[in-house]
């Protein structure tokens, strides 16, 4: 199997503290080189704070598993410097079709709007994108470690003191905090005895990954009830290298090993593709799911991100996107708070924040879920009026639930926003990730979201680059550097500093921005306040508030 | 007034950000309300349901054009 990808072997060299003390305490420890420990890394490498990596294993993720990549995170992969490798290499798409037995009963695009970067969700095998965030890790100076197995974790309260295996002999090293990201089975939260609460789903779901030529568009299909797979549902996705991902429901009475056996697969995707279409079979997992997170994702030194925090069904896709979104979270908090410039309790927030995305994250996939494998009879008539209306009626179109696929929350209630003291129009409240637009950069095209993150910005808006009072500016004088960056109507540029020119508009009609509009905008690309008129001493409230200071 | 075949659930008060959010609210309630009955109880709860919503329509005009819809499709 696996015929389409040969996995890379990274090269376990013996640690340093096997003969010595090493290079004393770090300032952070990851633990776990999945996408989310990665993506941690590279962001703190990204703002200058030096990371080790431990990972228990010397190659990428075996089998294809996480597929597909929302918008969001691929605006955060941009940020982290992998976008367009990720882009590349994986397959676009924006449209999904649902079908109910026979019938296509409902479509949908992802990307309603023109103008956007990014489309609305890419497919790439987890493999690939491992790969490209080891590189990434490298480039950035990340220090890896292969074949390092954490084996104990004490949280001194000054301090954590770690106990690492090798193939060479355990070693013992300090870190000041330390973020867990060693998945859905996390060893460190069971060592600790942490609880993680939810429920587990009476379902069972086979997964092929199949190679094939083949004409279909590079769309979401989703079937409900198909004939070629009666009373349960089948999902096709496209991945790179014409890899499709077929996902067949099997019920909770199928025997996962006697369903992994190529002549029980190889039947039933024929049933679906055709007896005269040639594949072949690359990966075959049968799993089973449940949604389920921890009551809090901060202890103490340890910060616990990713599917070793929460779990989500796979209908939605909102695991890994949700994932790399915990580390967008952390990674500028935790740089404050070990340079010193904001408090501890900065952290908590990542843990209140990211537990509320969880909360969205786990009651939309449970819903999907049980939108999807209705669990009595009741339920299951109403799936199917559902379906049957949406073939006639738009209102029924939107509660057939194939998945609401992963978007990335909107903070609303965070202790870090400032509550809105002007009107806006539009969804971009205090806590929402930006919306991207085009844009100019001294005359040549770029994207908004490629101009902002890793630090505090304050964009603002104005006919002309001219019209900027730099006395403003100057006031903000805060101890954590503002960049401010200033979008415009008309061309023309500003000496030392940034101008974007908003040659379409979209930033006009997206931000609902008018002359003097000012936004604060943290170093994850979210909206901290935002006014109408830009006054120092708000600007200064609302980047304490965003801090905690 | 004609019976609404558009997107029309909402509650007074709360801001969606998501335009599936208000339909989903919807239906967790419906099939929650369902939780833990047999399947006849589960057709009695369905019944009274229809004659709670068919008295708060009361305009006997969409509820014809309802029934009307409802049967589509169900006897072929």
């Amino acid at each position: 199997m696996l015929k389409t990808y040969a996995y890379p072997k990274f090269e376990y060299r013996r640690p340093p503290e096997l003969d010595g003390p090493g290079a004393g305490r770090r300032p952070v420890i990851v633990v776990g080189a999945g996408p989310v420990g990665m993506a941690a890394a590279i962001d703190l490498a990204l703002q200058g704070v030096p990371v080790l990596l431990l990972d228990e294993d010397d190659t990428v993720s075996i089998g294809s598993r996480g597929v597909c990549y929302a918008k969001r995170t691929l605006e955060i992969l941009d940020r982290l410097g992998i976008g367009d490798a990720v882009c590349g290499k994986g397959v676009s798409w924006d449209v999904g079709r649902t079908f109910f037995r026979d019938r296509e009963v409902y479509r949908f695009n992802l990307r309603p709007q023109a103008d956007h970067k990014r489309p609305g969700m890419i497919n790439l095998q987890q493999y690939y994108l491992e790969e490209m965030l080891v590189e990434r890790c490298v480039a950035v100076g990340v220090e890896m470690r292969w074949k390092n197995k954490v084996v104990a974790v004490h949280d001194a309260g000054s301090h954590v003191v770690l106990e690492a295996e090798t193939p060479e002999g355990r070693y013992a090293i300090d870190c000041d905090w330390l973020i867990v990201a060693d998945g859905a089975r996390s060893p460190i939260r069971h060592m600790l005895g942490l609880d993680v609460e939810g429920k587990i789903f009476t379902d069972r779901f086979l997964i092929a990954d199949v190679v094939m030529q083949a004409e279909f568009p590079a769309e979401r299909w989703f079937w409900f009830d198909p004939p070629f797979h009666p009373n349960q549902s089948v999902l096709l996705h496209k991945q790179a290298d014409n890899v499709w991902r077929i996902d067949f429901q099997l019920g909770w009475d199928a025997d996962p090993e006697e369903e992994k056996a190529p002549e029980r697969v190889v039947p039933r995707i024929q049933a679906m593709l055709g007896k005269e279409r040639p594949f072949e079979l690359e990966w075959v997992s049968v799993y089973t799911f449940r949604c389920r997170r921890m009551q809090k994702f901060r202890h103490g030194r340890l910060l616990f991100a990713g599917d070793a925090a929460h779990q989500v069904s796979p209908f939605g896709a909102r695991g890994a996107n949700s994932g790399v979104q915990d580390t967008d979270n952390l990674a500028w908090k935790l740089a404050l708070v070990l340079g010193g410039q904001a408090p501890e309790a900065l952290l908590d927030t990542y843990s209140d924040e990211r537990v509320f995305a969880a909360d969205e994250n786990i009651l939309n996939s449970t819903r999907s879920t049980d939108f999807i494998t209705p669990k009595s009879a009741a339920s299951r008539i109403f799936r199917n009026a559902a379906l049957q209306l949406a073939g006639r009626h738009a209102f029924a179109r939107r509660l057939v639930n194939s998945g609401r696929l992963s978007v990335p929350s909107i903070y609303t209630g965070s202790a870090l926003s400032s509550p809105d003291v002007d009107a806006f129009a539009g969804d971009l409240v205090p806590g929402a990730p930006l919306d991207d637009a085009p844009l100019e950069v001294d005359g040549e095209p770029s994207w908004l979201l490629d101009q902002l993150g890793g630090r505090f910005q304050l964009l603002v808006y104005v006919e002309r680059a001219a019209d900027f009072d730099a006395d403003l500016a100057a006031e903000l004088n805060a101890t954590i550097p503002v960049e401010t960056v200033l979008v415009t109507a008309a061309p023309g540029g500003r000496p030392r500093l940034r101008v974007l020119h908003d040659a379409r508009g979209r930033f006009l009609e997206r931000y609902d921005a008018l002359p003097g509009s000012a936004w604060l905008v943290r170093p994850d690309q979210h909206v901290a306040a935002r006014w109408r008129r830009l006054e120092p001493r708000a600007v200064r409230a609302a980047l304490a508030r965003a801090t905690c200071n | 007034m004609p019976l609404k075949l558009d997107p029309n659930f909402a509650e007074p008060g709360q801001r969606y950000f998501r335009d599936f959010s208000p339909g989903d609210d919807f239906y967790q309630l419906l099939i929650d309300a369902h939780r833990d009955l047999t399947d006849e109880q589960s057709s009695l709860l369905n019944a009274k349901l229809v004659l709670l919503l068919a008295n708060q329509i009361g305009d006997l005009a969409v509820i014809r054009e309802a029934l009307q819809r409802a049967r589509e499709d169900v006897a072929s």
